[in-house]
């Protein structure tokens, strides 16, 4: 049986801290006969300022592992600490102001609210919490013009085409400047040029010292951005890949 | 968040439209069907109002509206003037009787007979003629509403003209509206037309007939007991109950306050017909069709947003906070619908004013309407709650 040790040769960059622990996390949905675990016991270290991905077959456990990284979701066993908060001991509403305050989501669906304009659906994050709307809009104009999509704010996210969309959803994501970026499958809506792209910016934005990057993706043609690749194979992580090559400089294209 | 919650209510146009309808719809009927009501209502006791201002009524005691014909025997005028107390007393009469119009059609009047010497206790408004003018031989005033509808003569005959003897007129040929001058008969007694006159609706849609009460009971068939009601004024300084318990002691009659008899009546009306039931349902059913069509509706519009509400909480938003945009979203659509409903209902109101149509919008039916919009948008708005309860923010990363 595979263990979740490294196989990549050469010593793991020591650089960073590590973000998230987590140590013998499982999860199964429902009980009984119909029980499915999703998750047999995780232990993984997500480094603060790298951008890792969750790789593996349909159904493995990703989208379960992320969900409990990012406290939506509850453990049933196990250890986890992110950013030294066990998020087993926060009731609640207390948890989604740890979410509102700490994490960044980017979805595959981009769940833009239609009948807010793109600046309204950036500002979201702040207006939570409890910035005016005002002040988030105007702030949300700013990101959105770094992110290409200057002049745009007040048009329907409808009115984007689906890289914009995912754009504006990244500054969503990215407007309250989040210490943890939890991403699922956020370039499978979007052709191979596009994701690339959008893989870019996600990892140009927010690999920074105090922030760790968590993408969920069956897309091997963004492999190459991972500073690790942690292969999820039912419910447990099989194997970490380390990179071994310069990683690209940011916004290297385009 | 409040802003984002009510632009998202009003940029889903056919949601919002449609929600809007239905509470719209709602507080429309609602108001529209209480306003009829009340309307009808104060029209079964609109004519003790039109005699205008006595301190009390006297009538039979077994008389339960105004316009139930129980008549007291001529006696009853004395004995009541012979109560201490009482300043001035004078008979009235109210009753239906047929007229016979030249050409040979025959119509139902309502006949009032007011009182000979003050000619109190007449119509309101005067349209043509004066109200002296029914001290001459044979004079009756007509209702103008009624007269124009009702009480036709032929065309033939001009205003005032008495039909040659042997000239006979087609029932069916053209016709006119009773004017000054014209001659009816009223129970085969003639009947000369003096004044037009206005007067409140009421109940009975028998076209209204004023004369004096001396004339009106010599039209009414022969009877011992003709009197209506005696109408009573206290000496000053008299408290009208007392007096009132006085005449009833000394009388055995019936005697109330202008108010009191009209309650009286209205109570009739309310206990002893189907009426308050027919509007009753008609209400209710503005109010069940508001929760079906804006219950529903809004139900639509909040599992539509669900997903993005899915995502407000996944991005850290509380569930208060959610419920709070719902409340919002209902609250505001309840206070446009209802504007937009009780607008409707004041434009018909104010359309309806002076006509036929019974429409009597009280204080309290706006209140009303609020109330049950109220109901609706918390009944509609319980369901869209619980599903953003139920809400499981884990959920934003299911790919729908
Ligand atoms: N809410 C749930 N209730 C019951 N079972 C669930 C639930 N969520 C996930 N599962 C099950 O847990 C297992 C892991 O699901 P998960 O969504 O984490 O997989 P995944 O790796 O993200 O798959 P995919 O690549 O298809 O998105 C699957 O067998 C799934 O059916
Ligand atoms: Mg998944």
């Amino acid at each position: 049986m595979a263990t979740a040790t490294p196989t990549t040769s050469g010593a793991p960059t020591p650089a960073h801290a590590t973000a998230i622990r987590l140590r013998g996390v499982t999860k199964t949905f429902g009980r009984g006969e119909s029980a499915v675990t999703a998750l047999r016991g995780i232990d993984l270290d997500i480094p603060a300022g790298e951008l890792t991905m969750l790789v593996g077959p349909s159904g493995c456990g990703k989208t379960t592992l992320i969900s409990i990284l990012a406290g939506l979701l509850s453990r049933d066993g196990g250890d986890l600490a992110v950013f030294g908060t066990d998020l087993a001991t926060l009731r609640r509403d207390r948890l989604a102001a740890w979410r509102r305050d700490n994490v960044g989501f980017i979805f595959q669906q981009f769940n833009l609210v239609p009948q807010l304009s793109v600046s309204e659906n950036v500002s979201v994050p702040l207006v939570l919490k409890g910035e005016s709307v005002g002040a988030a809009v105007r702030r949300a104009d700013e990101l959105l013009a770094t992110l290409g999509l200057e002049g745009r704010g007040k048009s329907s996210p409808l009115k984007l085409s689906g890289g914009q969309q995912q754009r504006v959803a990244i500054a969503r994501a990215l407007i309250h400047d989040p210490r943890l970026l939890v991403c699922d499958e956020p370039t499978s809506a979007l052709d191979a040029e596009l994701g690339r792209r959008v893989m870019e910016l996600i990892r140009g934005r927010s690999t920074r010292p105090d922030r760790a990057v968590v993408v969920v993706t069956h897309d091997d043609r963004i492999f190459h951005l991972a500073d690790t690749i942690a292969h999820v194979n039912d419910g447990r992580i099989d194997q970490l890949t380390r990179r071994t090559s310069e990683p690209p400089t940011a916004g290297s294209h385009r | 968040m409040w802003r984002f919650a009510i632009k998202m209510l009003f940029g889903d146009s056919a949601k919002f439209y449609g929600i809007l309808l239905g509470l719209g719809f709602a507080s429309l009927l609602i108001a529209q069907q209480a306003s009829i009501f009340v309307g009808l209502m104060s029209r079964t006791f609109a004519f003790i109002g039109e005699v205008g201002h006595v301190d009390l009524w006297v009538f039979d005691p077994t008389q339960s509206y105004v316009d139930e014909p129980k008549p007291l025997r001529a006696t009853a005028l004395e004995r009541v003037r012979g109560v201490t107390g009482v300043e001035w007393a004078a008979p009235l009469y109210k009753g239906l009787l047929v007229a016979t119009l030249p050409d040979g059609s025959r119509q139902v009047c309502d006949v009032i007979g007011i009182d000979d010497d003050t000619l109190a206790g007449g119509p309101a408004e005067i349209v043509a003629g004066s109200l002296a003018d029914l001290r001459q031989p044979d004079a009756v005033m007509v209702e103008v509403g009624s007269s124009q509808q009702q009480l036709r003569f032929p065309e033939a005959l001009p205003p005032g003209a008495v039909p040659a003897p042997g000239q006979s007129f087609d029932p069916k040929g053209p016709k006119r509206p009773v004017e000054v001058g014209d001659i009816i008969e009223l129970n085969e007694r003639r009947a000369r037309v003096v004044g037009l006159v206005k007067c409140a609706e009421t109940f009975v849609a028998a076209p209204t007939v004023y004369t004096v009460y001396s004339r009106a009971i010599t039209y009414a068939p022969p009877s011992r007991r003709v009197m209506s009601a005696v109408l009573v004024t206290a000496v000053e300084g008299q408290d009208p109950d007392a007096l009132a318990e006085r005449i009833r002691a000394e009388t055995g009659l019936a005697a109330l306050k202008p108010h009191d008899y009209s309650m009286r009546t209205l109570g009739y009306w309310m206990s002893e017909t189907g009426i308050p039931i027919n509007f009753g349902i008609a209400i209710a059913l503005g109010f069940f069709v508001g929760v079906a069509i804006a219950g529903q509706m809004f139900y639509n519009f909040t599992l539509d947003n669900l997903r993005y509400f899915g995502a407000f909480k996944a991005m850290g938003a509380s569930t208060w906070k959610l419920l709070g945009m719902v409340a919002l979203q209902a609250l505001v659509a309840g206070v446009l619908g209802l504007g937009l409903g009780l607008g409707a209902v004041s434009a018909f109101g104010l359309n309806a004013a002076g006509g036929k149509l019974a429409f009597k919008m009280l204080w309290q039916i706006p209140l009303i309407a609020a109330g049950a919009v109220l109901v609706i948008c918390i009944l509609a708005s319980v369901l869209s709650m619980w599903k953003v309860i139920r809400l499981d923010p884990a959920d934003v990363f299911k790919s729908s």
